[in-house]
């Protein structure tokens, strides 16, 4: 400011001509201190958020009064975990009380083929009919809100009287990851029916001795 | 003087020329890379979401679920891959009321501690935490962070000494409807994230949420 009146003092009388200032201004500062701040926001930026699954357990009945639901034999599939990422399964029930009736223990993995491939020739109805609700929602043919979908969906599991009921039984040495992936597998497969239940000592057993692998895929 | 060849290089007649080199200062222009330091600033500022800072580094499974994970109004429990239990709460949606303190007053009581009023505030604005309740006012009393996390040897859960049920009974008490969600290590034993359930269940708490890491999955039936 003072310049400015200075000027106009020395042309008195002239044209009025304000000093033409260099509009440079050092950035450096400014751009350290915002490189600072994007350096800080990149590193504590959490991108994915963690996703989480619903799981509900089976209540638990200390009263011996009150009796656990039957379920129909031949709709269960027992799905047992262990340690080492072994998985097993067996249909029906291990009774110990008729040693002769115990089921085979069939040996199977992880993968696409394994237990996957058990678990969708068992619930077949319920898949192709959510394959399906869902393939028509993506295509357009079906409009609807998520909400609406999600209930149709469940509406359909609960359509199959025959769908299998999975109980999920692991024993100690089996990892916590194990747990989620099997859990996960019943929702790739639109399994409704599933609990995680305690291993009996029967199943134990079963473990303990060898299981002969899987038969050969039909 | 010297005398030299006569004639020849005196300094009087020979003097190296200076070599004046115009001093410039080199200008870039900045405005660009400052609007584009400007916009990337705003970006992260906006999309941030800052990462909760937790007891113990946890690499959780995978799974196709697409739900978000609650965020607020949750009790964590954490199982590391060395099958030690974290917990954490938070102070609930009603801001009167500072839960993490409440509770920890009441489960003090049970153990017959006292922890002053500083260390009860310290407790309410922390997070995570692993440790027996006779350590925690060691804990809270730490100033160095690094220091701090030795104290970090997981929540007992044996039947001994059950700490993590009366936690849970307690946070249950005073927030009723906070979510619980286990965020447990793939590498952790089944074991004890099973007896970490079975707290649960003890409480009265049959639905809960695993904490997993979205990764796509398909299945296809074969005809």
């Amino acid at each position: 400011m003072a310049e400015i009146i200075q000027a106009e003092g020395k042309q008195k009388g002239g044209k009025k001509k304000a000093k033409k200032f260099s509009t440079h201004i050092d950035m450096t500062p400014m751009v350290d201190l915002m490189c600072l701040l994007i350096t800080f926001f990149m590193l504590t930026t959490a991108f994915s958020k963690p996703k989480a699954m619903d799981i509900t357990m089976p209540e638990k009945k200390d009263d011996p009064n009150i009796k656990q639901p039957e379920i129909s034999a031949n709709r269960t599939l027992n799905v047992l975990i262990s340690g080492n990422n072994q998985i097993y399964y067996y249909f029906g029930v291990a009774d110990p009380k008729k040693p002769s009736e115990i089921p085979q223990l069939i040996k199977t993995d992880y993968s696409k083929d394994g237990i996957r491939k058990v678990l969708l020739q068992r619930n077949k109805i319920v898949f192709k009919a959510v394959s399906a609700l869902r393939e028509k929602v993506l295509k357009g043919e079906l409009v609807m809100a998520d909400s609406t979908l999600t209930r149709q969906i469940k509406d359909l599991k609960k359509s199959d009287k025959n769908a299998p009921i999975v109980l999920i039984k692991a024993d100690e040495k089996a990892k916590y990851k194990n747990l989620v992936d099997i859990i996960d597998e019943m929702a790739i497969t639109t399994i409704a029916n599933y609990a995680v239940v305690d291993i009996t000592p029967t199943e134990l057993q079963m473990l303990g001795g060898s299981a002969p692998a899987a038969p050969a895929t039909k | 003087m010297r005398r030299t060849a006569p004639g020849f290089l005196t300094t009087k007649h020979y003097t190296m020329p200076k070599i004046k080199l115009p001093v410039k200062t080199p200008k870039i222009d900045m405005t660009p890379m400052v609007d584009l330091f400007a916009l990337l600033l705003t970006f992260f500022m906006l999309t941030t979401s800052f990462r909760p800072q937790e007891a113990t580094v946890i690499d959780t499974p995978n799974s196709i679920s697409e739900k978000v994970a609650p965020e607020k109004n949750v009790i964590i429990i954490l199982v590391g891959k060395d099958d030690k239990v974290y917990l954490n709460f938070d102070n609930g949606t009603d801001t009167s009321v500072l839960i993490r303190k409440e509770v920890l007053k009441k489960v003090a009581e049970q153990k017959s501690l006292t922890f002053t009023d500083k260390e009860l505030k310290t407790f309410s604005t922390w997070a995570s935490f692993g440790m027996p309740v006779e350590r925690l006012k060691a804990w809270l009393n730490t100033a160095d962070s690094k220091e701090r996390d030795k104290f970090q040897v997981g929540i007992p859960i044996d039947s001994t000494d059950n700490q993590l049920n009366l936690w849970v009974r307690f946070i249950r008490l005073q927030n009723p409807n906070a979510e619980v969600a286990i965020k447990g290590d793939s590498e952790a034993d089944f074991k004890t994230v099973k007896h970490v359930m079975d707290i649960l269940q003890e409480n009265q708490v049959n639905k809960f949420n695993l904490t997993t890491n979205l990764m796509k999955e398909e299945a296809k039936l074969e005809e």
